[in-house]
């Protein structure tokens, strides 16, 4: 049944892949096709560019389609066997417990060889997806299991560089104390977030995180006598390792693994707080407050420790950014980083640990290994985040249910 | 909650003068109420009489402008719930289900059944990191007792199943069933058998009666007069936000001030 839709497509699919092949050849015209040399005042067509585009673009429409009635077939061949109607809600799940097990050591493994295969170049790009990871996870806290959107994510991230920053600027401390300083001032800030914006839902809740990310890179911006304003703070210390002195590469090798240890401990953690009693309020919470309320949850707490604790991430990955580049200022920490973490969140689905880690390595890796097709990097980077929100508009993945009977 | 004779005759739940305003509308209008412990209460009136109101009054979710609210569980000392936060009123001993159900959908229904529990157990950040043996224990009694609930309402075989994926009338079960699971001392149910077929009704009316056995008392709104007169017993009858009538089912029935609330007649003494 499914070999004969794939190998028979209908004229109606084929016109409807020529269609979508001719649209996308007069969207990227202007683009891919006119080449205008300014200073020799010539115009070059390149009209092979624009066959491409629309062969191709009609050849991922026609699959689109296809694998989409595939899928549709299926589901209808499954709601005729009425025994089986209760696996229908199970059927998009693309991987089952223990392929992802097997699959998580791999990449594990992967990860751990990746600085013995790799340049020192490759292995800083890894350090900082890695980094995104944590922020991804931290921000899952507040988006994914409390369901409150907060656009201002990276003023937390600022808070924890500055900390460490300010820190070593003023007192000479070093990164391994900075680090859990970073992360209970930027628990801090997250109070201090969350306090105002307690009655604040969904659009409302979005445009004040949103105004108070903006405040926090303002003042750090203008406050010159305070956070040294656009000159930002140089000279920064990298971690250290028991006062062991290290060469340049060692150390971001050394740096990458440190890395990697923050993330494993941000997966564990979260993953211990998404299966308890706080986890299930905050869920609880994302799905319906007032129901929420009638179960004997107090609301304001639980909003507070969820501001808070998505904070303390943000500000931990802000010291370890901090001692990265060993160099920061205001301009590291605009909305669009917030907007980025964010993507990341949506992208992997919403509560989803495994969804988020996958969607920061990708959506950081991405555009620095497209820089081979260079100028338009960003174009197919776009182009992905469109495709994978029409295929997929929950996430790369569900949040993973906690099941207590027996597999039927 | 061995009661003897003493506490058994103090009311568990007493309202008095509750007043309810919004803006210059008058929602509820020195309302008073007092529910025995072990007595299946009906509260019935007319759409708009004020109902779910003095529901949200009871249970927090609305601050009334004026009136007390006792609470006396047997063999403890009473306890003023006016002006309470919801999820204090929730752990002082009143539940609640919601007229139009809101169950949390994109949880297991186990999971909404533990949360439930969220008030009767401890767990803080520290628990739940670190789990110590504690935290262990009272998630494992959490679980327990929430399975237990799941069986009772015959729902125990679909405990992995999102919420959203149930039946109607399952997910009124459902929604009872996390509110037993708060440990209430009085359970507040609006419309519950709303939408439901005969048998499920049926179903639900047993349940009900089993849970006033276990020794809880119920409030319930609901508009399925052969269900209340069957059940309760003791009716409050609301209409335009006050008492008009209350008492034995067979007494309010006959009351004219209900009749004329229900069927309506000539203005003659307005």
């Amino acid at each position: 049944m499914k070999k004969k839709s794939l190998t028979n497509p209908t004229g109606k699919d084929i016109r409807h892949a020529l269609m979508v092949g001719l649209w996308f050849m007069f969207l990227t015209f202007p683009l891919l096709v006119i080449k205008v040399n300014p200073i020799e005042q010539t115009v070059t067509w390149r009209w092979a560019n624009m066959l491409w585009v629309g062969g191709a673009s009609a050849a991922i429409a026609l699959a689109c389609r296809l694998i989409a009635a595939r899928r549709t077939e299926k589901m209808e061949h499954l709601s005729r066997m009425p025994e089986q109607t209760a696996l229908r809600h199970k059927l998009p799940l693309l991987f089952t417990q223990d392929r992802l097990r097997l699959l998580g050591a791999m990449v594990m493994l992967l990860l751990l060889a990746f600085p013995l295969a790799f340049s020192t170049y490759q292995v800083n790009i890894m350090t900082t997806a890695l980094m995104y990871v944590i922020l991804g996870l931290g921000l899952n806290i507040v988006v994914g299991f409390a369901g409150l959107l907060n656009l201002g994510y990276v003023a937390f991230y600022a808070v924890g560089a500055y900390t460490y920053g300010l820190l070593h600027l003023h007192f000479n401390l070093g990164f391994w104390t900075a680090l859990p300083i970073g992360g209970l001032m930027g628990a801090l800030f997250g109070l201090l977030l969350g306090f105002p914006v307690l009655r604040l839902r969904g659009d409302y809740l979005a445009i004040v995180t949103l105004g108070f990310g903006e405040i926090i890179r303002l003042v750090l911006e203008n406050w010159g006598a305070f956070s040294q304003g656009p000159s930002g703070i140089a000279d920064i210390p990298r971690p250290g390792l028991f006062g062991i002195g290290m060469t340049l590469d060692q150390s971001l090798v050394y740096q990458y693994y440190l890395t990697i240890a923050m993330a494993l401990f941000t997966v564990f953690m979260v993953n211990r707080l998404r299966h308890s009693r706080i986890g299930r309020a905050w869920f609880a919470l994302r799905e319906d407050e007032i129901a929420c309320q009638a179960m004997g949850i107090d609301t304001t707490a639980l909003k507070l420790t969820a501001f808070a604790l998505g904070a303390a991430w943000s500000g931990m990955t802000g010291v370890l950014f901090a001692a990265k580049t060993t160099f920061i200022n205001p301009a590291s920490f605009t909305f669009m980083e917030s907007a980025i973490i964010l993507c990341i969140v949506v992208l992997g689905g919403m509560g989803s640990i495994i969804g988020v880690a996958a969607a920061a390595l990708i959506l950081m890796l991405l555009p620095e290994y497209l820089r081979a097709v260079a100028e338009y990097r960003m174009l197919v980077f776009g182009a992905v985040l469109v495709v994978m929100m029409i295929i997929r508009p929950r996430g790369l993945m569900q949040p993973m249910r906690q099941t207590h009977l027996p597999a039927r | 909650m061995c009661g003897t004779i003493d506490t058994a005759m103090h009311p568990l739940l007493t309202v008095s003068a509750l007043t309810m305003d919004f803006g210059g509308i008058r929602a509820l209008d020195q309302v008073d109420l007092r529910i025995l412990p072990r007595e299946i209460v009906a509260l019935i009136g007319p759409n708009g009489a004020g109902k779910t109101t003095l529901f949200n009054c009871l249970t927090g979710m609305c601050r009334p402008t004026g009136g007390q609210l006792l609470l006396t569980p047997p063999g403890r000392s009473q306890r003023r719930l006016y002006g309470l936060p919801p999820h204090q009123i929730t752990a002082a001993g009143l539940a609640r289900t919601f007229q139009n159900i809101r169950l949390f959908p994109n949880m297991t229904v186990l999971e909404n059944v533990m949360v439930g529990r969220h008030c009767r157990t401890t767990a803080k950040l520290f628990g739940a990191i670190f789990r110590p043996a504690a935290t262990v224990r009272e998630e494992n009694d959490s679980l327990g007792m929430s399975l237990a609930l799941l069986d009772r309402i015959g729902l125990g075989d679909q405990a992995d199943e999102l919420a959203q994926n149930l039946p109607y009338g399952a997910q009124r079960r459902l929604e009872i069933a996390r509110a037993l699971a708060t440990s209430p001392q009085l359970l507040l149910l609006d419309e519950p058998a709303a939408g439901m077929n005969p048998q499920e009704t049926e179903e639900l009316e047993a349940l009900i009666l089993s849970i006033r056995d276990d020794g809880l008392s119920i409030l319930l709104i609901e508009h399925d007069m052969k269900l209340v007169m069957r059940l309760s017993d003791h009716i409050f009858a609301m209409d335009y936000g006050r008492l008009i009538a209350e008492g034995a089912p067979d007494e309010v029935r006959r009351h004219p001030a209900v009749i004329r609330a229900y069927l309506g007649t000539e203005a003659t003494d307005a």
